[in-house]
């Protein structure tokens, strides 16, 4: 098992919405879903985060917020967009200032159903982007191996 | 005798951030059973400090990391001095010198939620200061030594002589240990005001340092305290044991407090239990030559 499946940690962010996911989010901290048992930590620092759960619409004022922070999380990282407003804007998809759901902004792993979605789902979600930054980090070290190999034949500029 | 004290300060450099990170691991399969939680597994916080260890991030500036690791490389060279049997007045100030590091670290950031526990961490450093030089004082004054050793081979029960100093001890552990409802500058707990406070913009390897100096720093306070029960290998077990409980319990029965309460509370504890103590000690010792 990879070191990042053990100890994924977390960074959440409510972008726009009735803040119904957000508050299930941190119901999944108390002893009922206890997300510690899968080794989860809730950070507020985007530095030492491996997953970003976003929850609610994206606007134009806050899309750049989520950018920030996803920007400044370290590689490799895994987004989940929980509930219905962070897939497709739910109810607020028409709304004159709103741009979509969490993917109008950053690239999206997990998408977690429900509104709000409920605590037993979001761990779901939160377990399943562990196994997906698992797959990523195998990747990216895979990817190193070739360029160095690679870069010692000469080979593939 | 020298020999068994480089062996010591040896076996601390090498063994010291696996019993650090036990004692660490076996605290939050603790607290998560006291809260009906099935929690993490007991090796997490190496799981944590390996995946920490892997992150590749820049750092905020070129000065934080040569302040983490200057605190990283006191936090360890405190408890080398410790093992190695020197004088522990000179510990409590390379102590001291570790923890300005970690505060300067926290400063050198520039984000405000840092500076918070920055500036918090100052507090309790000021807090729990007096404190440490009591137990020391009490401390010699049942051995007549400061060595390490020579207060673990005077076989005196200390806890006996100086209970309250005992109990001051364990308002330090609480600070230095980040427990609540101490844990004003940083905390792992997401529900408290300030989470990551002093530790906010260190990721990856940065952070691993801070982790690893704090194991180094916490197998070390428990050999403090050790010097409190070295009366016999039963005493020297139940009251480690009690000890660590103790700060557990009181973590998660507590909440965490304002620094004015951190302060006073405190330097009340210094005074009561740590003077109140250490006055009638020297009393009594100086009646019976």
């Amino acid at each position: 098992m990879s070191s990042i499946e053990r100890s994924p940690w977390l960074i959440h962010y409510d972008a726009s919405s009735c803040n119904g996911c957000d508050i299930e989010v941190l119901a999944c901290l108390t002893p009922v879903y206890d997300a510690e048992r899968f080794g989860c930590i809730v950070t507020g620092d985007p530095k030492q985060a491996d997953i970003f759960l976003v929850t609610g619409s994206v606007n134009h004022l806050n899309a750049p917020i989520v950018k920030n922070i996803f920007d400044q999380m370290p590689e490799p990282k895994a987004v989940v967009a929980i509930g219905a407003c962070a897939y497709s804007g739910g109810v607020f998809a028409e709304c004159y200032n709103v741009s979509g759901g969490v993917a109008s902004t950053i690239p999206v792993d997990v998408y977690v159903p429900g509104c709000a979605a409920k605590p037993e789902s979001i761990l779901d979600g939160v377990v399943r982007a562990a196994t997906i930054l698992k797959e990523k980090e195998r990747a990216r070290s895979k990817a190193k191996r070739f360029r160095k190999r690679t870069s010692r034949e000469g080979g593939a500029k | 005798m020298k020999g068994i004290e480089i062996y010591a300060a040896i076996a601390y450099v090498v063994l010291g951030p696996l019993l650090g990170g036990l004692l660490d691991g076996l605290d939050r399969v603790i607290t998560a059973r006291l809260q009906g939680r099935v929690g993490p597994p007991l090796l997490q916080p190496f799981y944590d400090l390996r995946k920490l260890l892997t992150r590749r991030i820049a750092p905020v500036n070129r000065l934080q990391m040569p302040l983490i690791a200057s605190h990283l490389v006191f936090a360890l060279l405190t408890g080398v001095l410790f093992f190695y049997g020197s004088d522990i007045l000179l510990i409590v100030f390379v102590l001291t010198l570790a923890s300005v590091f970690l505060v300067l670290a926290a400063y050198s950031t520039g984000s405000p939620y840092s500076t918070i526990g920055a500036e918090r961490e100052l507090l309790l450093m000021t807090a729990y200061e007096p404190m440490v030089i009591i137990a020391l004082v009490g401390l010699y004054g049942v051995a007549k030594s400061f060595n390490f050793y020579a207060i673990l081979g005077s076989k005196m029960p200390a806890y006996l002589y100086l209970p309250g100093i005992y109990l001051g001890i364990v308002y330090v552990l609480e600070m230095k240990l980040r427990k609540s409802p101490f844990d004003i500058s940083t905390s792992h707990h997401a529900h408290q005001e300030l989470v990551m406070g002093l530790t906010a913009d260190m990721g990856g390897p940065a952070l691993a340092m801070v982790e690893l100096a704090h194991w180094y720093e916490s197998v070390y306070l428990f050999a403090l305290v050790l010097l409190f029960f070295s009366s016999s290998w039963i005493s020297a077990i139940l009251g480690l044991a009690f000890t660590y409980l103790l700060i557990i319990l009181l973590d998660n029965a507590t909440a965490r407090v304002r620094w004015e309460l951190a302060l006073s509370f405190a330097w009340i504890a210094t005074l009561v239990a740590g003077a109140g103590n250490l006055i009638p000690f020297y009393l009594i010792s100086r009646g019976t030559p």
